[in-house]
This record gives C-alpha cells, sequence and structure tokens, in this order.
C-alpha cells in the first residue's frame, strides 16, 4: 500500500521536513540523470562546435602581427601625441627590432599587415630592413630617414602606432565596407574598395529568391501528400528525399550536364522550337537559382508537410458549412494555420542558403559568388583569418538577427494556440 | 410510418457506395419534419454518418435524390446549402478568437458589422459565454469549445443544423448536461436538428424522433418511448435500451397476440410484433424492468427460474436468472419493492404480462 510504505520511510516526528528533503534529494538525482543523458553531446558540442566559432570570431578583432613584432617601438609610441615627429627613442627601438627579426616571417607579416593600411608600406619595411644592422654609433634617426624619406613623415609612424593595438575593427569595418581615416573617423571605403555590402545583398537576395522559389514549389507538393492516403504519400516522401541520396557534387555536375549550351535542356528547346539559339542556363545566375531550389526543396517540404499533416481536414470542411466557398475557406482557414511551417520552411532554406558555397562557385559566374566563397577565397587563398573570420561574424549575425525575428513573429502568434 | 406533411428534409431511394461493391446506405426514404429533433442512431458502419454528409454536401449519392424545402440539394455544393453543422470535435477555427470564430459565417454572408456584432453577441449570450469572445479556443475547456461550436452554426441562423456526434468527446456528466442544454436551445429557437449518435441513451434524452440506422436501412423511425416499447424488429429491441430475449416457436397466431412454445417447452403468450404464422420461429422480447420474481407457478405467464446472481446498485438491484434454457435472463427490480431480496441458487419464478412480451420474428444470423 502507497500510504503504508511513506508513512515508514519518512520520520514521524518531523513528516513536512523530511518529505521536503526527499523531494530535493529525488529532483537532484533526477536532475543528474538528466545531464549525463545529453553531457556526451553538450561536451562534443562545446569542442567541435562552440570552441572553434568563437575562436574564428575572435579572429575577427584579432590584431597580433604588428603587436608582436614590434614591441618596443610600440612601448615608445604610447606616450607620443601624433602630432610631430616621434622621439629618437622610437627609431632607435625600430632599428633594434627591424635587426631582430631581419629574414624571419614575422616581418614579412608585420609589413603585409601595415601595408592593408597603408599601400606602400611592405617595400617600406622591407627595403629598410634589408639596410639592416646599422653601423655602430649611427644615429637611427638620421639613418632611417636617409634610407628611404617617409620615415619623416608623420603618417607612417601614426599607421604603426594604429596597427599596435592587439585588437582591431579593421576586419569586421571592412566588412560592412568602413573604416577609420586618419582622423580617427569611421567612414564609407571609398567605391572602388567597397564590395562586401554589395555581396551581403547579393547573398540576401539570391537566399530570398530561393527561398520564395522553394516555398512556391513546395507547398503544393505538401499539401498534396498531407492529403493522400498514407501509402500514397509515402511514395511521393520517397521521391522528395530521393536528392539526399546523391551528394551534392554530383548533382551539381549533373546540372551542368543538363543546363549547358549543348545539354539535354537546350536541345529539347530547340528541338521544339521554343529558341533558336541555346539558351544560357548555367555560368548564371539562373543556373544557380535552378540547382540551390532543387537541393534546398526538401528542406521546404519537410517542415511544410509535418504541419499539414496536424491540420485536419474537418477544418475546411467547417468553413464550407459556414457558408465559404472552397478556395476562401482554404485561404482564411487553411493556410493561416500553416504558417508555422511556411515560416520554419523560410527560415530553413534561407538560412542554409546564405552559407551556400559550392553550388555557385562551381554554377555561377563571378556575378553569383556570395559571402561564402569570400570567406573562403581568405581562408585559402590570401590566408586572411580576420577578413574570413569578420565575414563570417557577419553572416553569423545576420543568421541570427532573422531567427529572433521568427521566433518572436511565430512564437508571439502561436503562444495563445498552445502548439 | 405515417407520411409528414410538407417536410424539410425528403431523401428519396437514396443510395451510396464507396467502392461500388457494397451499398453503405441502401435505398434510403426519410421525411424529417419543420422544427422537429430527429436522431439517427446506429452503429458505426450502419450508414448513419454518411446519410448525413451526404445532407451537408461533404458526400454525394451515388443514386436517388435530396430535397431541402422542395429544392434538389443532391447537386449543390455544401457552402451553397445554408445548412449549419456542428463536428465531432467541434472544428473551431484555432488561429481565430472566439469572436471571430463565430464572425466568419456572418462576414462571409457580408452582412452590415453592426448587424454582426449584435448577433455575435447574442449567440454567445445564448450558450452562456459572453465574456470569451477574446479567447482561442485552445483556451476553453470541452464543454465550452461544444457550445461555441453550436453557437457558430446557429449564429447565421440556418433553417436546418446537423450535428455528428458532438458530444463524443466529454465526459459522462458534462455529456448529460450538454444533451439537455441542446434540447433547450432546440426548443427555444424552433430550428431543425439532425443529430448523429450511436449512443442510444443520448438519443433517447433528447430526441423527438429517432431513425435507428442498421447495414445501411433505416430499420425503425419513431418516437423514443414506441421505439422502447414496440421495437419493430430484434435487431432495434437489441439495440435501444436492455433487453431479454427468448427463442421459440409460434403456437398459435391471434392477430394482435400469440402463443409461443420456449426452446425449454414453456409456453408465454405475448403481443404479436409483426412475427410469422404458426410454426415459424420468435423471438421473445422482455424489458428487464417489466419481470416480476414471485415465489410460486399459480398464474398466467410464469415461469420457473434460478437466481444466478444479485448486484445490488444501490437504488436498484439487478438479479440474473436462468430462465428457460437462457442464462443472461436480467430482471431490474427497485430495491424499495422487494421485501425480501431471493439468494443464489434459489428457485423463483419469473411473471411477465403479454403486453410487455414482444414476439418479433428472429434476426436473421
Amino acid at each position: 500500500m502507497p500510504t503504508e510504505t511513506l508513512s515508514l520511510s519518512a520520520p514521524p516526528n518531523d513528516p513536512v521536513v523530511g518529505l521536503k528533503q526527499r523531494l530535493r534529494r529525488a529532483e537532484r538525482r533526477r536532475k543528474l540523470l538528466y545531464g549525463a543523458l545529453i553531457l556526451p553531446l553538450a561536451l562534443f558540442l562545446a569542442i567541435a562546435f562552440i570552441w572553434p566559432i568563437a575562436a574564428l570570431l575572435k579572429r575577427s578583432v584579432d590584431n597580433p602581427e604588428v603587436h608582436g613584432a614590434l614591441p618596443q617601438t610600440l612601448a615608445v609610441l604610447k606616450h607620443w601625441s601624433g602630432d610631430e615627429l616621434p622621439p629618437a627613442e622610437a627609431y632607435a627601438a625600430l632599428t633594434r627590432e627591424l635587426t631582430a627579426i631581419r629574414g624571419t616571417p614575422e616581418l614579412g607579416t608585420a609589413a603585409k599587415r601595415l601595408n592593408r593600411e597603408t599601400p606602400g608600406y611592405r617595400s617600406l619595411i622591407m627595403k629598410t630592413a634589408r639596410k639592416m644592422p646599422l653601423d655602430d654609433g649611427v644615429d637611427p634617426q638620421g639613418a632611417l630617414m636617409s634610407i628611404d624619406s617617409r620615415w619623416s613623415d608623420v603618417d607612417i609612424w601614426q599607421t604603426i602606432k594604429r596597427t599596435g593595438s592587439p585588437y582591431t575593427a579593421f576586419y569586421m569595418l571592412s566588412a560592412l565596407d568602413l573604416t577609420i581615416d586618419a582622423d580617427g573617423d569611421l567612414a564609407a571605403t571609398p567605391p572602388e574598395e567597397s564590395i562586401y555590402l554589395d555581396i551581403l545583398g547579393r547573398t540576401f537576395w539570391m537566399s530570398l529568391i530561393v527561398a520564395v522559389c522553394c516555398l512556391l514549389l513546395g507547398f503544393p507538393v505538401a499539401y498534396l501528400m498531407a492529403n493522400l492516403p498514407q501509402d500514397k504519400s509515402n511514395n511521393l516522401m520517397i521521391f522528395v528525399l530521393l536528392p539526399f541520396w546523391t551528394s551534392v557534387l554530383v548533382r551539381v555536375a549533373a546540372w551542368i550536364v543538363l543546363l549547358q549550351n549543348d545539354g539535354l535542356v537546350n536541345q529539347a528547346l530547340i528541338a521544339l522550337g521554343i529558341t533558336d539559339a541555346p539558351l544560357q542556363l548555367v555560368f548564371n545566375r539562373i543556373g544557380v537559382y535552378i540547382a540551390m531550389v532543387h537541393i534546398l526543396l526538401p528542406f521546404m517540404v519537410l517542415p511544410l508537410y509535418s504541419v499539414m499533416k496536424g491540420i485536419s481536414p474537418v477544418y475546411m470542411r467547417a468553413a464550407m458549412s459556414l457558408g465559404c466557398p472552397p478556395f476562401k475557406s482554404f485561404w482564411k482557414v487553411y493556410f493561416p494555420q500553416t504558417l508555422p511551417g511556411i515560416g520554419a520552411g523560410s527560415l530553413l532554406v534561407f538560412i542554409i542558403c546564405m552559407g551556400y558555397y559550392i553550388t555557385p562557385a562551381l554554377l555561377g559566374s563571378p556575378q553569383e559568388q556570395m559571402v561564402s566563397y569570400f570567406i573562403a577565397f581568405y581562408t585559402n587563398q590570401t590566408i586572411n583569418w580576420g577578413m574570413a573570420a569578420a565575414l563570417s561574424a557577419v553572416l553569423l549575425a545576420a543568421t541570427l538577427v532573422l531567427y529572433v525575428f521568427y521566433a518572436r513573429r511565430l512564437g508571439a502568434s502561436q503562444a495563445p494556440a498552445g502548439r | 410510418m405515417q407520411p409528414i406533411a410538407d417536410p424539410i428534409v425528403t431523401f428519396r431511394r437514396v443510395q451510396k457506395t464507396y467502392d461500388g461493391e457494397n451499398l453503405i446506405v441502401k435505398d434510403l426514404n426519410l421525411d424529417i419534419a419543420r422544427g422537429e429533433f430527429l436522431t439517427l442512431l446506429g452503429p458505426s458502419g450502419s450508414g448513419k454518418t454518411t446519410c448525413l454528409m451526404m445532407l451537408a454536401g461533404f458526400e454525394t449519392p451515388t443514386g436517388g435524390e435530396i430535397r431541402l424545402d422542395g429544392q434538389r440539394i443532391d447537386t449543390v455544393p455544401p457552402h451553397k446549402r445554408g445548412i449549419g453543422m456542428v463536428f465531432q470535435n467541434y472544428a473551431l477555427f484555432p488561429h481565430m478568437t472566439v469572436g471571430e470564430n463565430l464572425r466568419f459565417p456572418l462576414a462571409v454572408r457580408k452582412l452590415p458589422a453592426a448587424e454582426i456584432d449584435a448577433k455575435v453577441k447574442r449567440a454567445l449570450e445564448m450558450v452562456q459565454l459572453q465574456d470569451f469572445a477574446g479567447r482561442y479556443p485552445q483556451q476553453l475547456s470541452g464543454g465550452q469549445q461544444q457550445r461555441i461550436a453550436l453557437a457558430r452554426a446557429l449564429v447565421f441562423e440556418p433553417k436546418l443544423v446537423l450535428m455528428d456526434e458532438p458530444l463524443g468527446a466529454l465526459d459522462k456528466q458534462l455529456r448529460e448536461h450538454m444533451q439537455l442544454e441542446i434540447k433547450h436551445i432546440h426548443q427555444s429557437l424552433g430550428v431543425t436538428f439532425v443529430f448523429v449518435t450511436h449512443d442510444q441513451s443520448e438519443a433517447l434524452t433528447m430526441s423527438d424522433r429517432i431513425a435507428v440506422f442498421d447495414k445501411g436501412i433505416i430499420q425503425q423511425i419513431d418516437r423514443p418511448d414506441a421505439l422502447y416499447d414496440a421495437p419493430a424488429n430484434a435487431f432495434v429491441a437489441s439495440f435501444i435500451g436492455e433487453n431479454n430475449a427468448l427463442d421459440g416457436r409460434i403456437e398459435h397466431d391471434d392477430g394482435d397476440s400469440c402463443g409461443v412454445r420456449l426452446v425449454d417447452g414453456s409456453f408465454l403468450k405475448a403481443a404479436n410484433g409483426g412475427v410469422g404464422r404458426s410454426g415459424e420461429a420468435a423471438m421473445l422480447s422482455i424489458r428487464p424492468e417489466r419481470v416480476r420474481i414471485v415465489a410460486d407457478a399459480d398464474g398466467a405467464n410464469r415461469l420457473p427460474a434460478q437466481v444466478e446472481e444479485l448486484i445490488y446498485l444501490g437504488d436498484h438491484l439487478r438479479i440474473r436468472l436462468r430462465v428457460a434454457g437462457s442464462t443472461t435472463f436480467t430482471v431490474k427490480t427497485p430495491v424499495s419493492r422487494l421485501a425480501q431480496s431471493p439468494g443464489a441458487g434459489q428457485q423463483v419464478h419469473v411473471e411477465i404480462a403479454p403486453e410487455h412480451i414482444r414476439a418479433l420474428t428472429p434476426m436473421p444470423a
């Protein structure tokens, strides 16, 4: 009997406290168990996902090159006002440090970093370093100025000071086509150098088009699947999932074969007399849209299907019994109930699309390359981790903003429905 | 079945098949009187819901014709029929508030806003949920959702309201309460209600008339008391209320009454419920509350019985007896009418007045 065991194990003199303690102990044990169940995955995520992302994001503000190469010079410049030429100790420290790192990779990276700030700086550093070490007893200031007259330029020294801090907003600002001008104010990058806002806009726009196309194509399929008998909808589901069974690369290659100038699609169009000359369907935006919609369609159909499956067909009947014509019933009663699915599917497709790399890289012209292409470009080709990390951070931030927007809008509208 | 003058709905020779082989509704003829509360009662698969769906327009008859107010409606789409309907799980639109749900049929009809407001208010008052217009359906209890569904089906003032097992999802107490509430709303509005259920006590409680369906055919259509006291056949007798069935053979047929020889050789006089001639098989239908337990065999229509089991139910006692070969013969007696309850295994006699025994043609096995 339950009451008997309860009175046996609880101390009879203080039953309330004993009960509460035992409840807490029981709950603690359960919480520990739950914790243990998710621990392996939580650890894996922390090591393989959260930590690398955090490390990468840190690189977007990291600025170690000059700071690591010229610490003494920077220490002297710290107290320098920046209005006139720096004190003689600065010249001496720079001479010492250039001598010390001459011929090491450190010099090269620092020179490259400075060059990014002021074009021509790289050659200045390299030229100066080649003349090191100076002969004993020579005045470093005069010697440097005679090696290159630019060492008597205040701006040149300001560049060292500016790039010398261990952290910088340079990459993040560059990713948004912004820069800090000589006066230390935020300014737009000159138009011939500003590309990232365009690319970001293009990434958004192309993702939007793909998401809308997926919605337009996926909605009827999901509706059909949700309203067919189970065996038929299962068969249809196989066709929806079929693209998942082959690699993206294979599918992209297949699209190239199909869409190229003498490909199957163009041959068919010409044979049918629709066009005389082959249409340019690949290595432009049309090709990218076709392939991306094809690849991402299942991500739209599945959330839509799962939401539609839960909408009873009785709602449509009820609307019609109340005098509402069939199409209006669909629009007023069925469609609003699919909004959570539309939101989830569109967001999924849009977010995946924002990070797409392979398809535009293989099927598009330079005009179709999205943010991910430039991230790959900076990591693989120019080894500019700062820029790669900054672009990644912008992409991540845009995705998070979208997600929060979605959660607010649909979360709020769904709260009363309790689903 | 007496003809009904000026019926609101007529079914004539209506048939329905889904697979082209089996008729789920066979040759249905039915007149529904203006303002009545008609219940379609039957086991699942008997065709009652199909019948309702054909009336609502969600199923198309395979044959025959259905008229509403003299107009053929079997080719009219559901949204043009102007029939109110309450669905099994209410089908309140989850993305609309209660108020928006009620406005829906009126807005579709493009009524002026002021009139819509007035009608919605009146409908909510009718179901006593005036303060709930701003809530979402999920925030209401089952009974409240039920009332809103009813209000929504009535708010556009249809002449005919259909209900498809609307109380099935409610617990027993609430269901009984809602039965009376729906009945009172029906009485105050004078609208024709057609109600589908498989629960015979629900049908008896609410209806003016009940049509008992089985195998796609209306077995009997009549007032509740007539159905209970004078079932037309063995199916109706067993489906409505509790029933003791004794098998026998007709010995003589005197028109309104007849004599039946039971399988164990004993003899009973019974009311003739439309059995065949002498020598043919008959099933005697006896209601448990019409049986009297007596000590001896001195009197007409008495049979020897042995008490098998006693079940005490507070206000009454159920006694299971062995009578004429049947071991499931049940007697229901109010405790107050029993001076001394018999013990199990005791030999007694049962007496049933001939007018409370109905001799019916047995169901084909």
